[in-house]
Parts: structure tokens; sequence; C-alpha cells
């Protein structure tokens, strides 16, 4: 069965490590229980820091060149994904609707590259 | 050859489901249409062309898959039932056919790519011609279908028609895609022919499909009406050799009077469905049924048609539906009005029905230099052969020399 990752972005590169208001709360309290329901589906996931937290690597020959953080001025940034395994596209697009972030931002699927399954 | 491709779009629609993969089905399909395109004139067109092409896709298909099992070294999947099933019953091949249109029309595709799909799959044009139907070049349009097929097999996008919660928004993309194939099939954009009455008898048996699946559905409902009284005027559109018959002198008695009356109780409940906000294609179907309505070329309520497209106008203000009320405007305020209307449209480069409309109304007027330009410049662009016969017999009726 095919995998998608369903990719969050969010406005104004929220900090989901520090649960300080009634909101957040509630949020959170919103992906528990996706994520109970998507129990069946759900082969994986994450939450990640801000994007102030975060260091951009590139390599040149020997040298490795690090910098600060994605882009400054991006409007919507990555917070976090989920991996989820469905039958087709429209039942992972259904999954991605009921991840709370849908709502207040947005959500990218994308099917998984299975390299065990050979070209497609 | 016409047959070839109606029956090759059915043919494809079942091989979809039965191999779950578009690409797979495509080239066999197309493996098997040239297969008939060779044989075919030899042997004569077999009794049931649809079995013998769903047989040689059937075989292609096998073909493939076990080609591309040697390949990459793994089993080939089980297909093994292919070769044996039973041709599948017509209701069978309008619910393939369906499915076939919600793949084509998945929402994580484009608009233009969603009906760019379905000429593809469910009419069969080439690539060439479906450019020329979305005014869109070739090359451009050969990279976007391609990237549609790798998306609907990677993504995984369902071969199926949606459940009744999905339907309504799905909509959308359907019916732009029925009403370019009922156009295609109303004025065929290349071919000899000016009517591909497959391919519209095609887009109403699709349409009456999506109303049984969606009777509430005003849209769906005023683009059945559309296609029906539209589709009313096929016989009396051609002369006996095939040559075009315009509105103004048709036969009205050769008029389908039963499609227009089905046409209209349809109009009239999506009418009524309708108050406020106005339908796209209920508003269309109204300007056609101005025309079914009337008894004569003379009778015609242009005034009716005037506010319809004043109406349309405000749900798609598009240069066509400019070009279109112009040409009423010329009929009720006569062509030098008709004329201003045009023109403030500007050019539309390519579009050979503005060039058409603008050279007939400088013909009424006897500014027969400027409708001879007019008439030149539209042959020099793509059409039917019969559109282009009779842009010459006019061309020649301003111009004797041409």
């Amino acid at each position: 069965m095919p995998q998608y990752a369903a990719l969050i972005y969010e406005t104004g590169d929220p900090d989901w490590s520090v649960i300080d208001t009634p909101e957040k709360q509630a949020t959170m309290a919103d992906y528990g229980a996706f994520g109970a329901a998507a129990a069946a589906v759900m082969r994986g996931g994450a939450a990640l820091y801000p994007t102030t937290t975060a260091t951009i690597v590139r390599a040149d020959g020997e040298e490795v060149l690090t910098s600060d953080g994605p882009f400054a001025e991006t409007k919507e940034v990555l917070t976090g994904f989920y991996q989820l395994e469905c039958a087709d596209l429209d039942e992972a697009i259904a999954w991605a609707a009921r991840i709370p972030a849908a709502r207040t931002g947005k959500v990218e699927v994308r099917p998984i590259i299975d390299f065990g399954a050979g070209p497609s | 050859m016409a047959l070839l491709r109606d029956e090759g779009s059915r043919v494809l629609a079942t091989l979809v489901r039965t191999t779950g993969s578009l690409d797979l089905a495509e080239d066999a399909v197309q493996d098997a249409v040239l297969k008939a395109l060779d044989t075919w004139p030899r042997t004569g067109i077999p009794r049931s062309p649809r079995a013998w092409l769903t047989v040689a896709a059937r075989h292609r298909a096998i073909d493939l898959i076990r080609r591309e099992a040697a390949r990459s070294g793994k089993e080939a999947q089980a297909h093994t039932d292919l070769g044996e099933a039973p041709i599948p019953a017509p209701e069978t091949v309008s619910d393939d056919l369906l499915r076939l249109l919600f793949t084509c029309c998945h929402p994580s595709l484009t608009l233009e790519t969603q009906t760019a799909l379905a000429l593809r799959t469910l009419c069969g044009l080439t690539t060439a011609e479906i450019g020329r139907a979305l005014l869109v070049p070739e090359a451009t349009m050969a990279k976007r279908l391609s990237r549609a097929r790798r998306k609907i097999a990677v993504a995984g996008i369902p071969y199926r028609t949606p459940g009744q919660s999905e339907l309504p928004g799905r909509l959308r993309g359907v019916l732009a895609a029925l009403y370019l194939l009922f156009n295609e099939g109303y004025t065929a954009s290349a071919g000899e022919d000016l009517i591909r009455s497959s391919l519209a008898g095609e887009a109403l048996r699709l349409c009456r499909l999506l109303h049984e699946l969606l009777p509430a559905e005003p849209a769906v409902r005023g683009l059945l009406a559309l296609v029906l009284l539209q589709g009313s005027r096929h016989a009396a559109r051609l002369d006996g050799d095939g040559g075009v018959v315009v509105l103004a002198d048709q036969d009205r008695s050769r008029w389908d009077r039963a499609a227009i009356e089905e046409g209209m109780t349809h109009l009239g409940i999506a009418l009524r469905a309708t108050p406020v906000r106005p339908d796209l294609y209920v508003t269309q179907a109204a300007v056609a049924a101005c025309h079914a309505l009337a008894g004569t070329w003379e009778s015609t309520n242009w005034r009716a048609i005037v506010s319809w497209y004043d109406v349309l106008l405000t749900i798609t203000d598009t240069p066509v539906v400019r070009l279109n009320r112009a040409v009423a405007v010329a009929e009720l305020d006569g062509p030098v009005a008709g004329l201003a209307e045009l023109d403030a449209i500007g050019p539309l480069p390519g579009y050979g029905a503005l060039l058409g409309a603008r050279a007939d109304l400088l013909a009424r007027l006897g500014r027969c230099n400027e409708a001879a330009e007019g008439y030149r410049e539209a042959l020099a662009l793509p059409g039917n052969g019969a559109q282009r016969r009779h842009l010459r017999q006019r061309l020649h009726a301003c111009a004797p020399a041409d």
C-alpha cells in the first residue's frame, strides 16, 4: 500500500515545545485525538522546533558550510509531518484534512518513494 | 476513424479498471488502435469492433506487464484472468467511463489538466488536437499530460466514482470537462466533419449518468439541458453534403423535438432551483432554450438572449461570452452595434470564431474588402473541414476572385 508524507505548514513559526496558552493546549489535545483516530494508518511523524533553532548545512568539497535558519522571511514554515499508509490519495487527503493544522495552516500530501518496489 | 476513437476510449476505460494503470492501459489501447488501422482496411470492420479492440488491447497489456516483469526481475502481477475475462456489458462500460472521468477530474490536478486528460482519454484526441482545443502549444500540452499521468500513478489518484459525501466537491471539474467534451463533439476542432456526433452523444450519456448520481444538483441538470438543447439541432446543422447550415438558415422542422422537450423540462427545474445565484450551465441552457423556442429565425427573442448573456457575464466575464453577446446584439440592434461590441473585446489571437463573426458583420454592412480579409485570416487557422468550406464560400461571396 502506498505511503504518504503529510507535511504541515504553519505561519508565524510557532514553538510547539512550549504549551503556554489555552489555545495551544486545546490544539495539543486535538493532535492527541488525531493520533488516536489515525493510529491504523500512522507509520511515523514528528513535530519540529521553530525555524529559529534550525541550521542549514551545505557541503563544498571538504568544506562544510553552515548557516542560520531556512529563510528569515518565509511566511509558511514546516512545523512537522506525519507518515501515513493509505489505500489511495483520497484516503490520504481525508486523513490530512483531519490534521489540526489543516484548519489554521496547510498540509501538503506527497507520495513517498518505495525504493523496494522499483520505479513506477 | 471516428469509430476507432470512440470504441478506443470505452476499451480504455475498462482496461484502466482491470489493470489498475492508466499508463499501461493507454499504451495497450493505442497499440490496439494502430493494429486495427493496419488490419481493418484489409479484412473489413469486424462485427463487434469493441470486442476486437478489447481482445487486442488485453493481449498487448499482458505483453507489456510480462516485459516489465522480465526487465525488473520481479514476478508479474497476477493478470492471468485478463485474457479470458468476458467483454464487458454496456452498463459496465458506462460505469467505467464515469470512473475514468472522475479520475481525470481529480481535484489534485489543475482544471486545465483535468480537461486535457478527459479529452485525451475519453475522446481519444491527439495531444496536438487538445492543444488546439485548449489554446495551448502542443509541446506544453504533451508535458502537462505526461506529468499528470505520472501523478495519477505515483500519488495513487484512485479510479472510482466518489461517494455521495464527496461528490459535490468533485463536480466543478467534471462539469467543465464534460462541457468541453460536448463542445468538441458539437464543433470538431479538427478533421473533415463539423460534428463528431459520437462525442456529443458520449457527453450526453455521461451527463445523464451524472444526473442520476446527483439528481438534486442544478448545475448537472443545467448542463444536461444545455447538451440536449444544443444537440437537438445536429441534424439541421448539416446539408446533404455535410456542409454547414447556419442557425438562420436551418430547417427547424428537423430539430429533435423530443430532445428539446426534455431539455426544457430540465431547464425549468434547474432555473427554479437557482433563483438567487444563477448557474453557469443553467444560464447557457437558457440561451439555447430561446433559440429552441423560436419557430423562425425572425421570431427569435434577441432581447431575452442578450439579457441572458448579461446574466452570464456576471458569472463568467470572458471574451468568448462577450463575443456571443455581441453577435446577439447585432441581431437586436443591427450590425453596427454588434461590430462596436465585438471590437470592444480586443483581439483574441488564434480564435477563429471572433474573426468569422466579425467578417460576417462586415459583409452585412457591405464592407466586402475588410470582410474578405477577416475570412482569409480565419481560414489561416486550424478548424474542421466543413467550417473551412463554409468560410471559403463566405469569402467567395465577398471576393469572387478567391
